[in-house]
């Protein structure tokens, strides 16, 4: 990457943050901002005690606990393991000195819906959390990827972590979106497009006129799933919309500051003839509501179309995965999508857990009743956010149509608290995995947008919100 | 960080493309707050039944391959989370080298943390090595050669030059780090100056 000529958002939040290069060759990248929840921090905490190391910049790390926490009954944690974690987390955070929402704490939530709420997340930073969903905060423009653990405790040491420069690939998506279709169906149509692996090596940045026109809290839906594509991280360039969703929240800048902030901000848009290593472009019109069917994201089909047939497949590889998805699943070749019967519903997770999120099922389920075959939940994404909508009076229209209302966290998403799916049980969910037994062994998950997943609910079917009244 | 500079010995068949962090090593076992005594519940839902006991056509629960310390797999090896417990569990069952055609880039990044040597072959290349391990042939890896021979096939496979010598000698990275403290302080101070939004106390 040269210092002259055009330059990507990628390209300049880079070079900002390079520290410098290691006697190996390989770039120190600085770290603006470091999210810390239970699951993956305890062994790094562990590993600074055992070299006697301190954490190098305590003020640049915010702590919450989000994986393990129940979504009912929180003030006492029944599983032992699942106690020690959370308890673990607050003795560490509380030990360095780092910023800790515990359970009791309104602002308490899913890591990646509380960093942007609290303005925490701003554009041109660098934002990285032991969690693949990291790549959410890249909405802001702001370079935000998952960690491992050995990475987290580096960043604890040295405020730093060890790179070497992504690839740049855009995918554009023009046009006003269709009826019904929504940022989930493009994220889950162009991870049907490039692959689960299309994305390696690369920060896939999304731009065009569909993008775009999407609230930050579509935006945020489309870069969560960038991991799903297998990418680094995604980006969306900064403009008004991020700046007034930024304003005025918590940790955003204050007014001593935010003139320049936003100078900065508005420096960091990708130069007009920056040059990408791969470039996609995609007509919003050829885009449907879009329903997942076998044991990846890249399993998807149009709400309209049909389980697709192992025989069908171009490569003996791909015919033995489509064949070991359908016997997962229980599925049948040429089956319609919307002939298929649900059990469970579940609404929530750091790729739907927003306020709008919720607000599109409300308005969708409003003097409804659910199948009174289906069990339905809805999990808020943080607690503010389940504050807002209770202020909204969405809790009562959700309970009025039987949707279990729960306290916030990541809950059925990956189903470590007690949020699982049995053994066969079929689940039409927000979230972003349908990896076999992610939400519970041997449970089925059809991945599918806030719309979709509440049209769902009631009719107890996979529904196409096209044909919902 | 231990060492890895050769390995020879059986190789594990697992002809499955996308292999993810899920099915490395299943959610319930995330809540531990150590990095050890993972390898029993590696691959758990493939190697047990519901009633936790031993699938016993599984590779891995069976001989040879139970002692295997290496994996052959299918393409986009290791994709999903961003889980370090996925390499914990591989090296803790004695894992320490995984082939595919292709790796996911944070699990990549995770095996050299824990002297795990994971390498990308061609999908033709793959096809031969998994027919290898599936006849039990002895693997010999060479990480200073880059070789992985097999019977009569002999690949060569590319790695990064710093990834290789931290395997080689064991690096700790942490270490390596903090001895460019002062440009780390030096990069604060200027920051401090030009963005002092960033610097204000949370």
């Amino acid at each position: 990457m040269s210092n002259q000529g055009p330059k990507t958002l990628f390209d300049k939040i880079w070079s900002e943050h390079l520290v410098g290069q290691r006697e190996d060759g390989t770039s120190l990248l600085y770290i603006d901002r470091h999210l810390v929840h239970e699951v993956t921090s305890p062994q790094a905490f562990e590993g600074l005690k055992i070299s006697n190391r301190p954490v190098h910049r305590p003020e640049a790390t915010i702590a919450v606990a989000d994986h393990n926490v129940p979504t009912i009954n929180r003030q006492n944690i029944e599983d032992p393991q699942s106690k020690i974690q959370v308890e673990t987390l607050a003795k560490n955070t509380k030990e360095h000195g780092i910023q800790y929402f515990d359970l009791m704490d309104q602002r308490q939530g899913i890591v990646h819906i509380i960093g942007p709420e609290q303005g925490i997340t701003q554009p041109g930073m660098t934002i990285v959390c032991g969690d693949s969903h990291t790549s959410t905060h890249g909405a802001f423009g702001a370079l935000a990827f998952g960690i491992g653990t050995s990475e987290v405790e580096h960043v604890l040491a040295t405020q730093t972590i060890v790179q070497n420069p992504a690839k740049n690939m855009r995918i554009s998506v023009n046009g006003d979106l269709p009826f019904g279709v929504n940022s989930k169906d493009l994220i889950l149509y162009i991870i049907g497009k490039i692959g689960t692996a299309g994305g390696t090596g690369h920060v896939i940045e999304y731009a065009g006129s569909s993008i775009m026109g999407l609230s930050m809290e579509g935006r945020m839906t489309i870069c969560n799933m960038s991991i799903e594509a297998g990418a680094r991280a995604g980006l969306i360039s900064p403009d008004q919309t991020t700046f007034n969703y930024i304003q005025g929240r918590p940790y955003a800048p204050g007014a001593d500051h935010w003139d320049q902030a936003l100078e900065y901000w508005s420096s960091l848009p990708s130069d007009n003839d920056a040059n990408y290593d791969h470039e996609i472009v995609i007509d919003s019109s050829e885009i449907d509501p879009m329903v997942t069917w076998g044991t990846s994201p890249e399993d998807v089909v149009s709400v309209k179309g049909l389980v697709p047939n192992p025989s069908s497949a171009q490569t003996e590889n791909k015919k033995k995965s489509i064949e070991r998805s359908l016997e997962y699943m229980g599925l049948k070749p040429g089956t319609k999508i919307t002939d298929i019967k649900l059990d469970k519903i579940f609404i929530g997770s750091c790729t739907n857990g927003r306020i709008e999120d919720l607000r599109k099922v409300a308005s969708i389920v409003k003097d409804k009743k659910i199948a009174s075959h289906v069990q339905a939940m809805i999990v808020p994404g943080s607690g503010l956010v389940k504050k807002q909508a209770e202020e909204e009076g969405i809790d009562i229209i959700l309970k009025d149509a039987g949707f279990e209302w729960r306290e916030a966290g990541c809950s059925m998403c990956l189903g470590m608290n007690p949020d699982q799916l049995k053994p066969g049980e079929r689940c039409a969910s927000t979230s972003n995995r349908n990896f076999e037994g992610r939400q519970g062994r041997g449970g089925r998950t059809h991945l599918m947008s806030p719309e979709l997943a509440a049209a769902s609910a009631i009719t107890g079917n996979i529904s196409d919100i096209r044909d919902f009244t | 960080m231990d060492k890895f500079n050769s390995l020879k010995g059986i190789a594990a068949p697992l002809p499955i493309v996308n292999i993810d962090t899920d099915m490395i090593i299943p959610k319930q076992f995330l809540k531990t707050i150590k990095r050890t005594g993972l390898g029993v519940s590696l691959f758990y839902e493939m190697r047990y039944d519901n009633d936790g006991n031993l699938i016993k056509d599984f590779v891995l629960n069976t001989s040879p391959f139970d002692q295997s310390k290496i994996l052959v797999a299918g393409d986009n090896f290791g994709c999903g989370s961003s889980r370090e417990h996925a390499p914990w569990s591989l090296k803790d069952f004695g894992i320490k080298c995984v082939i595919s055609t292709s790796f996911a880039d944070i699990f990549y990044n995770n095996c050299f943390q824990n002297g795990i040597l994971p390498i990308v072959v061609s999908p033709d290349q793959l096809d031969q090595l998994m027919m290898a391990a599936t006849n039990q042939i002895e693997f010999s890896i060479d990480l200073p050669e880059q070789t992985v021979k097999a019977g009569n096939h002999s690949i060569n496979f590319e790695i990064e030059e710093f990834r290789k010598d931290r395997l080689l000698q064991g690096l700790d990275d942490i270490g390596i780090t903090l001895g460019y403290q002062d440009k780390i302080s030096a990069y604060e101070e200027d920051k401090k100056n030009k963005k002092p939004w960033l610097f204000k106390d949370n």
